[in-house]
């Protein structure tokens, strides 16, 4: 494994325990009466932003308010993030490309999950409506995007990973790359020997 | 005269009369130059550069535009019930308007002055005076609410009031009426003014860190009538200067009888010298004075009344070296000190010349006793003595003088109603223009601290006639804004304002705006009545007493229903608006309230008293348009014959008790 990818995999691997304690996606909302904008911000173990504000909004059009104690994720979150932090630091100590390359399938199916997740969520937010809201609008649900923008309403809704996802997202493509130059290397190293016999 | 003559001198005199209109100089639609509307224009959803603090003379309040636009941004309550506000109407609040005389719900708001550290404006607080029943407020300029209010004993019309230090180490209050000192001893006959009327001097000291008024010291002098006041500032720091009228000492038709001297006097002021003589002990302790001392609390949202007994008096003829009278010509009014503290500009409002004194010879005559007397004991200095010149012709009647900080000043004149730009070091006038109509005060955006922002003037007027639409007798007076950035001030801009326009100042927005409280902390509420939430909300009975704890938030009260209150009982709606969310006020009224409404802010809990006359369902809802369902933002409460025993209870979105449902 070259030193290069090692000191890639365990600066990877610090960088991703300030993710624990970073913000790692943001919910943007806008209207015309919110120039400044609310915003939501998911933790990996809780949810800031103007919460409260969102929640007292939410109440017109009847969906549940968000309390961090109703998602499980925020218990275990912390603890899969500092799986990988250790994971990334350790391979790349130990310099195990076998492992380098489970680390790798492992951290992609993480990410998948939790998009899969993330989105699960937000389509039940979205659609549990209380049928005594005030405001009723036919065929309308509230889901917020996974990613990017869409309107709500009054509302204009902005999706985007957080200074912790970014990083979490270039930890990935740093990975990616190094199991793709390792699996590379290893490859033209064994035609070499190979040519040499 | 037969009718053909007649016909014929009928038509001359018309033609001359016409001829004569012709000659008219113009009116004010020539004054507006063409790029003024561009100098003034503050586009949508751009701010102003400057906050315009105005007095509001006698609607007791303060109001706050900004400039250039003419904008009006917000009316402060201060001396006078505001029913748009609640001021003086929730039970919180009214203890804001309580003095000596029990609750004063109206004053005279003249002067305003923006609190100043090292000479300059620090945006921390402005202070105004009440002229009727004498008073000095604070203004926090993070809420945009009057924080304190100290009355002031030993006055009659605080209208040399509150001019201020230049570290806003005091801020002061003349006595425009000189009275008998408080207590038995002011039951006199009025024309025993030269023996029993004395005129004090209030130094009110303020707190470095909060900002909180006490007062410190009076200084007693003879009875005469303090006009306005100014403080030192750079080598005259450590001074103040009061104009004095009426030194006739008349106590009846003063319009003639206290305008028959040639020179009043301007008072010249020790007030270090007065430190050290309190340190010395050479104070007079009075005691069994009272006078009110109103704070307002942003923590419990509370205002509170103490009252004081006792002030501490200096003597000033008994004093030497604490004060001294400067001769100035007829009557004068302004009396401000130039951006460097050397120059003191007199305005006496009958004169024929703008006198302008010396710190420098003052400081030399005292040294040198060059006096011409003493009046009621304090030494008067020669006029000459202390005389730097004298602006020869400059106009009729100026009132006060700001600086533009390039070594001018502009003096208005209300009789002549013009402004007159002239220079300090060779006192020529270099430019005049005139002002619609009769201009009272003027101001210069830090135009009395030691780096005046030299761009605009705005000159106060009192009379306005023709310049708006007619509204009947009573008309709006105005502000007149002029740039002053070149050589001639050209007029920019009208526009109405609150009240009477007296003094105002102006400071840069930046210097303020980022320091705006947004919404008060519903964690940091300390009410006593504070309902955090709806599980606190709730209703008790104290005797005859009904407390009603409601919260409001969009866009319900809790409770909204009410029952069991019984004619007979006093009810108290302690409504605490649980929104921490900016702008997002709830008002709150009940049908047949004798007072007003409650308008609260995030977090913030406010009480309205009412006391229902009737037997009855009586609704009570937001009154202030706070959200798509704000007109289902209401409640009912019910009000019953003692003898029916109706059960004290409340809900919200389930009816109680069960089974009297409809």
């Amino acid at each position: 494994m070259s030193a290069v990818h090692r000191i890639l995999l365990i600066l990877s691997g610090l960088a991703l325990v300030a993710v624990i304690f970073l913000p790692i996606w943001r919910i943007e909302l806008d209207a015309a009466q919110y120039p400044e904008g609310l915003e939501l911000q998911i933790y990996s173990n809780k949810l800031a932003g103007q919460v409260d504000i969102i929640n007292g909004l939410n109440h017109y059009i009847g969906m549940k308010t968000l309390h961090a104690e109703d998602f499980i994720e925020f218990t275990v979150l912390p603890y899969i993030i500092l799986f990988f932090a250790l994971a990334f630091l350790f391979i790349g100590l130990l310099r195990n490309r076998k492992l380098l390359y489970g680390l790798f399938f492992c951290f992609l199916l993480f990410g998948i999950a939790a998009l899969v997740d993330f989105y699960i969520w937000e389509y039940n937010y979205g659609h549990q409506l209380d049928p005594n809201a005030p405001i009723k609008v036919p065929g309308m649900s509230y889901q917020p995007p996974l990613i990017g923008y869409k309107q709500l309403l009054n509302f204009g809704a902005y999706s985007i990973p957080d200074i912790g996802g970014w990083i979490f997202i270039l930890c990935g493509i740093i990975l990616a790359y190094c199991t793709v130059r390792e699996w590379q290397n290893n490859k033209t190293l064994k035609l070499k020997s190979y040519e040499k016999l | 005269m037969t009718f053909t003559k007649y016909i014929l001198t009928s038509l001359m005199a018309s033609a001359m009369l016409s001829t004569f209109h012709a000659c008219k100089p113009k009116g004010a639609g020539s004054a507006v130059s063409g790029d003024a509307a561009e100098k003034v224009y503050v586009a949508p959803g751009k701010y102003d550069e400057f906050y315009n603090f105005v007095s509001g003379g006698f609607s007791g309040q303060l109001s706050v535009y900004g400039l250039p636009s003419g904008r009006l941004l917000r009316v402060i309550p201060v001396f006078s019930l505001d029913p748009e506000k609640g001021w003086g109407f929730s039970e919180e609040t009214k203890p804001m308007l309580e003095t000596s005389h029990g609750n004063v719900p109206w004053d005279d708001l003249h002067h305003v002055q923006l609190s100043k550290t090292d000479g300059n404006y620090d945006g921390r607080w402005v202070f105004v005076n009440a002229n009727n029943t004498p008073r000095i407020a604070r203004i926090d300029l993070t809420t945009f609410r009057t924080a304190e209010v100290l009355e002031l004993p030993n006055s009659g019309g605080n209208h040399s009031s509150p001019y201020i230090t230049e570290n806003t180490e005091y801020v002061v209050a003349g006595t425009r009426f000189s009275v008998p000192l408080d207590g038995e001893s002011g039951d006199v006959p009025i024309n025993t003014f030269k023996k029993n009327f004395r005129g004090t001097l209030s130094f009110v000291s303020v707190s470095k860190d909060n900002g909180n008024m006490e007062l410190a010291f009076q200084i007693e002098t003879p009875g005469v009538n303090y006009d306005l006041s100014r403080a030192g500032k750079g080598t005259s720091h450590g001074w103040f200067f009061f104009s004095t009228y009426n030194t006739e000492q008349a106590n009846t038709l003063l319009e003639v009888n206290a305008s028959k001297n040639d020179k009043d006097f301007i008072l010249a002021v020790n007030w270090k010298k007065a430190e050290e003589y309190l340190k010395a002990g050479r104070g007079r302790k009075v005691t069994g004075l009272k006078y009110a001392h109103n704070t307002y609390d942003e923590k419990s949202h509370t205002a509170k009344t103490t009252f004081n007994t006792e002030t501490v008096v200096l003597k000033a003829e008994e004093l030497e070296g604490l004060c001294y009278y400067i001769p100035c010509p007829k009557s004068p009014h302004g009396v401000d000190v130039d951006p460097t503290g050397e120059y003191i500009v007199g305005s006496g409002k009958l004169a024929a010349v703008i006198p302008v004194f010396s710190f420098a010879k003052m400081q030399k005559a005292i040294q040198e006793k060059q006096f011409e007397g003493k009046f009621g004991g304090i030494p008067i200095i020669k006029y000459e003595s202390a005389l730097y010149g004298e602006v020869q012709k400059p106009g009729l009647g100026p009132l006060h003088t700001e600086f533009d900080g390039k070594g001018n000043a502009i003096t208005s004149f209300f009789v002549s109603s013009e402004l007159v730009k002239w220079n300090i070091k060779d006192l020529k006038v270099l430019d005049r223009t005139p002002t619609f109509y009769s201009t009272g005060h003027l101001m210069i955006p830090g135009g009395d601290t030691k780096n005046p922002d030299g761009k605009y003037v705005i000159a106060y007027n009192k009379i306005t006639k023709d310049r708006f639409l007619p509204t009947g007798p009573e008309l709006a007076q105005s502000a007149q804004l002029f740039d002053i950035s070149g050589d001639k001030m050209q007029l920019l801009l009208d526009f109405p304002t609150i009240g009477e326009p007296h003094y105002a100042q102006a400071i840069k927005a930046e210097k303020v705006k980022d320091k705006s409280v947004k919404i008060f902390k519903i964690e940091e509420n300390t009410s006593p009545y504070v309902a955090k939430g709806d599980k606190d909300a709730r209703v008790e009975r104290k005797g005859n007493q009904i407390h009603v704890y409601l919260t409001s938030i969009r866009s319900h009260f809790m409770p909204d229903n009410i029952e069991g209150v019984q004619l007979g009982d006093e009810v108290y709606f302690h409504v605490t608006n649980i929104e921490q969310d900016w702008d997002m006020p709830h008002g709150f009224a009940v049908k047949g309230a004798k007072n007003g409404e409650l308008l609260i802010m995030p977090g913030e809990t406010q009480t309205l008293k009412w006391i229902p006359d009737r037997v009855g369902v009586f609704p009570f809802y937001c009154t202030d348009f706070c959200s798509a369902l704000h007109q289902e933002m209401q409640g009912y409460i019910r009000i019953s014959k003692k003898e029916n025993n109706v059960p004290l209870i409340y809900s919200l979105g389930t009816n109680q008790p069960q089974e009297k449902t409809n």
